[in-house]
């Protein structure tokens, strides 16, 4: 693959691809459920049932 | 006894190749590093030796350290590593400053010259402080969260110790003159390949640790975490690509050429700056924050949000090094459009952080660790915002090159980085030694107001400086000569190198009292005080009224 060719793949479909991946994370935190899995997580650090000190 | 005797024996055989590589070595500088070397394997092995229980040994095999615990040894090491190297790299900065307000500081010596100390002090605050922070609090963090061991206890020692020695190797190198003259990465080619090695030992007992994790989700510190100890790998190893000149010598020549490796090494140098300078110490952020202000982080969906954010942008933001070069004018574009876009998810972590604190905000006044988490963010948010519009091409015109950069960075190290530190290494000290609390809290507010003010004073001065310095250098007569010559601009900056040199002052002593008080904490002392607030009592006003005796009518 020519230097130029290797631009406008990077600049198109390489370009395409990384902002639908990011936008597919970004949504997956929007996923139903996701509320109760994230405040449980935040509130994994003060669980003093599991030995949080 | 068969792993001592393997130990001993390897430490002894790299001893001696150290010591052939230094008898046969191409110049005098690689010479030295062998004889580091040689002295820290036989110092290596003269401790293990000494150390081993020999009796528990004969009867076979040395008892188990108590599974019940965390192993926290590393994470002391660290912690005392951290604050010993940040006053090194401290006292070097102040140097080195004053070297530049005052040449003849130079010594007229080689080894001492600011070209050579430079090098010493940005890898001295980043690598040395930045870097024994990191693994120290990535140790105790990924423990913690994910209520498990180390993985690998005696591999995680090898990464503190290695990393040590990496360390030694830079410094002397620098002093010495052995450099590759890449910026953050000066090191040469076998620097390179030991730090390879200790990191990859690094990535293995943190992956390691997640792996037998006994909670099931993976804390969003330990994302950071992740993030920065993989890229940093990647970095490393494609920045470092070169072919020494002799495998008995120190000097090596990069992979690649012209403006392919410009771009490589700000690629390499702001991606340190993302991921070394931003992840690994936003992984800090959101365990000490919330654990320090004891809430939960604000919203956890935005951390998952600005974390692939970070990700997916800053990686690209590397060419804004690059404005107005040979670099191809659509990749300097490039360059610019991410650091903008980046803007977003840095004002991200900062908001999360701050909001951590929502209805929690009198905690400022009453508790000097959360007023330096909080000083920390919003310096995070400030240079966050600052780096953006200077890597706007028309900004960057006349910012680059100048004492604005160094200005900017400064507020991002010593603001964001040292007082994040700071507040992690106050969280951890009275835990790591099993103290009630801290030598002197009162202690951790002057440190506070000594930081922030010194940092306010560098920041100024710097903005002074390098606009002043921009606008010089762009000055046309009307006969098209520049106005000034460049001795005109050093001349014009003196005041302002005095006034950064006493920010620096003041950054120091914040520091050295820092030192202070964990010295003091380790060794079991606690200050009597006054306690930092206290709700108001007035003995004197603490009475009933007196109604005016009433006498009885007759």
């Amino acid at each position: 693959m020519s230097y130029e060719a290797f631009r406008h793949f990077a600049d198109s479909w390489g370009l395409l691809f990384m902002v639908l991946v990011w936008i597919g994370f970004a949504l997956w935190a929007f996923r139903p459920g996701a509320k109760q899995h994230h405040e449980d997580a935040a509130n994994m650090i003060f669980d003093e049932s599991e030995n949080d000190g | 006894m068969e792993t001592l005797t393997m130990k001993v024996g390897s430490l002894l055989l790299v001893a001696f190749l150290a010591f052939v590589a230094a008898a046969s070595a191409a110049d005098s500088g690689f010479a030295v590093h062998m004889w580091i070397v040689v002295a820290a394997a036989l110092l290596a092995t003269f401790v293990i030796a000494n150390k081993a229980d020999f009796a528990a040994l004969a009867r076979g095999g040395a008892p188990k350290p108590d599974q019940s615990r965390y192993d926290d040894d590393p994470v002391r090491w660290g912690v005392i590593a951290t604050v010993f190297w940040g006053m090194a790299g401290f006292l070097a900065g102040l140097y080195i400053a004053l070297q530049l307000a005052f040449p003849v500081l130079n010594l007229n010596l080689e080894y001492t010259t600011f070209g050579r100390l430079r090098p010493l002090h940005t890898s001295a605050v980043i690598f040395a402080f930045g870097g024994n922070a990191l693994i120290a609090t990535s140790f105790y963090i990924v423990q913690r969260t994910c209520r498990a061991r180390l993985a690998f206890p005696g591999l995680a020692r090898f990464v503190f110790w290695g990393y040590q020695l990496f360390i030694v190797l830079a410094a002397t190198g620098y002093l010495l003159g052995i450099t590759q003259s890449r910026e953050y990465a000066e090191p040469e080619w076998y620097v390179d390949l030991w730090l390879t090695i200790v990191w990859v030992a690094y990535a293995i007992v943190f992956i390691g640790t997640i792996a037998k994790r006994k909670e099931p989700h993976i804390y969003v510190a330990n994302w950071f975490f992740l993030a920065f100890i993989l890229t940093i790998a990647m970095l490393h190893i494609v920045n470092n690509l070169a072919v020494p000149v002799s495998f008995m010598g120190s000097k090596s020549y990069s992979a690649f050429a012209g403006v392919q490796d410009a771009l490589t090494q700000w690629w390499y140098g702001h991606n340190a700056v993302g991921f070394f300078l931003t992840a690994g110490f936003l992984a800090m952020m959101y365990y000490f924050v919330p654990k320090q202000a004891e809430r939960p982080v604000y919203s956890y969906r935005l951390s998952i949000i600005h974390f692939w954010s970070l990700i997916f942008l800053y990686i690209w933001a590397g060419p804004h090094h690059l404005h107005y070069t040979a670099l191809p004018d659509w990749a300097q574009t490039l360059g610019m459009v991410f650091s903008i876009m980046l803007w977003m998810p840095s004002w991200g972590g900062m908001i999360n952080g701050l909001m951590t604190l929502n209805g929690a905000w009198d905690k400022i006044r009453t508790d000097p660790i959360i007023r330096m988490m909080v000083m920390a963010l919003a310096f995070y948010g400030m240079s966050t915002f600052e780096g953006p519009m200077m890597s706007i091409k028309a900004v960057n015109s006349l910012s680059h090159y100048t004492d604005w950069t160094i200005g900017h960075v400064h507020s991002g190290a010593l603001g964001w980085n040292g007082m994040i530190t700071f507040a992690a290494i106050y969280y951890l000290v009275p835990r790591l030694w099993a103290r009630e609390r801290l030598y002197s809290l009162r202690m951790v507010n002057w440190h506070f107001w000594l930081a922030t003010v010194g940092i306010v004073l560098y920041a100024a001065s710097m903005w002074v400086a390098g606009i002043m310095q921009g606008l010089m250098w762009r000055e046309y007569g009307a006969d098209g000569y520049l106005v000034y010559a460049f001795s005109e601009v050093t001349a014009a900056m003196h005041p302002m190198y005095l006034i950064r040199a006493t920010g620096g002052l003041l950054y120091l002593a914040g520091a050295i009292v820092m030192t202070y008080n964990v010295w003091q904490t380790i060794a079991g002392r606690s200050r009597t005080e006054k306690p930092m607030s206290d709700a108001a009592f007035d003995p004197e006003a603490d009475r009933p009224i007196v109604s005016p005796q009433t006498v009885p009518a007759e």
